[in-house]
């Protein structure tokens, strides 16, 4: 009997997804006893027409990571979706958005702009890129962008999400485990739609720091301070998003003295990840006069940064008013 | 009048105190007091239960605007409550200037059970505010909110 088959895919992403799937060690020859990899560009080298060629639902599990950042990323989404059974979107932006989702906060002129215009860039004549240009040889074409970058379940129905910026090793290796146990009928998957590879609970039911009543008078960035190493650093002003985000990364950051910044999404049950921060953080200031409130909340420098730094392309509203206008 | 020279009914959405805001309302409504129709209230028991995803969720759904309303500030029938949502309001403002919503779409008002002609004032000079504001025409799909506004006056 020939083996299941295993695809993986990066559209809008940074390649720590693919990084991390390798960093399960040697559990990837589990992978690759129980499945035949049959595409996975960032590993091996396959062609689209491959995928084209294949039946509908004929590969098993599809990873699927990266947001939808242009037309290449949706088509290959689509195509991806027709021939997977189980299609799983996999770490923060394809769940999300993630940091490229940040991009939804500006339009994509400026984004366009920023990426070849500025210091870093070396480019002498101005040039832009544009999506179809006409050469002696035929027209050339590249993906175009999206106005504002979607998740994956904004442009196909998505079975399973695994958040994580990226997902951390010893939860993959579950889900590898979990899979492979469901294929030769040894474990039940989740119900669709389900979070896998994550806790239900929130990122402070892992954290090791004591936590008392929580109230401020100000809002402190990490860098310019030095923390309780044993203290709740909320408690302390530290703007952590731990209270929001998904538990799963045994509270990795706030145990190292770094702030939660919420890679792993939204805890269950919320809807959307900064209004519930906003929430969170407005309850522990600890005043009622709207100036001194205000004052305050000065020290929070970029609160919609701070509040959708994984989330904005996720969110209720998804991008700001500059990205809708294209 | 033609679609064009029709005047832009803003739609609102109003999320009121039980104890309050909401009897601020029904004290308008009882007296007969007029105001303009584009809010639609929802109550709330106490502004302390405003998540700020009901507001989210309302701009996301095709709301012009929002008011959150509760009692004033020491009258609040959970003690201090309101001040929570003092607070969550002046943070969420600042979140959604930075996503390029207007300041002037997210309006908080104090109002007493006994400050009926208060509210209506208040409403009526809100919905003109928002009428020079423009509609706000989220680009997102969301809740629905039929954008027709109730015209004629509804005998009680």
């Amino acid at each position: 009997m020939s083996k299941p088959k295993f695809a993986m895919y990066w559209a809008a992403s940074c390649g720590g997804c693919e990084i991390a799937v390798l960093n399960i060690h040697e559990k990837i020859l589990d992978v690759d006893a129980a499945f035949d990899v049959v595409f996975w560009p960032v590993a091996m080298d396959a062609k689209y027409k491959d995928v084209e060629a294949m039946q509908d639902g004929e590969i098993t599990l599809c990873l699927f990571n990266g947001g939808m950042r242009n037309d290449e990323n949706e088509h290959i989404a689509k195509l991806l979706r027709r021939k997977s059974k189980i299609m799983v979107a996999f770490g923060s932006c394809a769940c999300e958005g993630c940091i490229p989702g940040l991009a939804n906060f500006s339009s994509i002129q400026d984004m366009v702009d920023t990426a070849f215009t500025t210091i870093t860039t070396d480019n002498p004549d101005n040039i832009r890129p544009v999506s179809s240009y006409a050469m002696p040889e035929g027209n050339i074409t590249i993906p175009t962008l999206n106005p504002m970058l979607k998740t994956l379940d904004q442009v196909v129905d998505v079975d399973y999400y695994m958040p994580g910026c990226p997902p951390e090793s010893h939860q993959i290796t579950a889900v590898v485990d979990l899979v492979i146990a469901a294929l030769n009928g040894k474990a039940e998957l989740p119900a669709k739609g389900a979070t896998i590879g994550a806790g239900n609970s929130t990122v402070c039911d892992e954290c090791p720091r004591k936590r008392n009543v929580k109230t401020i008078k100000e809002f402190r960035r990490i860098q310019f301070t030095t923390t309780d190493p044993e203290l709740c650093l909320l408690e302390q002003g530290i703007p952590c998003n731990g209270v929001a985000t998904r538990s799963g990364c045994n509270a990795r950051c706030p145990s190292a003295a770094a702030q939660c910044i919420g890679c792993y999404g939204p805890a269950e049950g919320v809807v959307d990840y900064g209004a519930r921060l906003i929430s969170a953080f407005a309850s522990v200031i600890d005043s009622d006069s709207p100036e001194e409130i205000d004052k305050i909340l000065d020290g929070l420098v970029d609160p919609a940064g701070q509040f959708y730094r994984f989330n904005l392309a996720g969110s209720l509203l998804r991008a700001s008013k500059l990205a809708q206008k294209g | 009048m033609t679609e064009e020279t029709k005047p832009f009914e803003p739609v609102i959405i109003g999320f009121t105190c039980n104890w309050c805001s909401y009897r601020a309302a029904d004290l308008a409504g009882t007296a007969r007091m007029k105001y303009a129709p584009n809010v639609r209230l929802i109550r709330l028991m106490c502004s302390g239960r405003l998540d700020p995803t009901f507001v989210f969720r309302a701009f996301a759904g095709g709301a012009d605007a929002v008011l959150v309303s509760g009692c004033h500030p020491g009258d609040c029938h959970y003690s201090t409550q309101n001040y929570k949502a003092l607070r969550r309001f002046l943070l969420m403002k600042r979140v959604l200037n930075q996503m390029g919503i207007e300041s002037g779409r997210l309006k908080l008002l104090w109002a007493s059970a006994a400050e009926g002609q208060i509210f209506a004032n208040e409403i009526t000079k809100f919905v003109e505010e928002v009428r020079l504001l423009g509609p706000l025409n989220w680009n997102t799909t969301g809740v629905n909110i039929p954008a027709e506004v109730a015209k004629e006056e509804v005998t009680a």
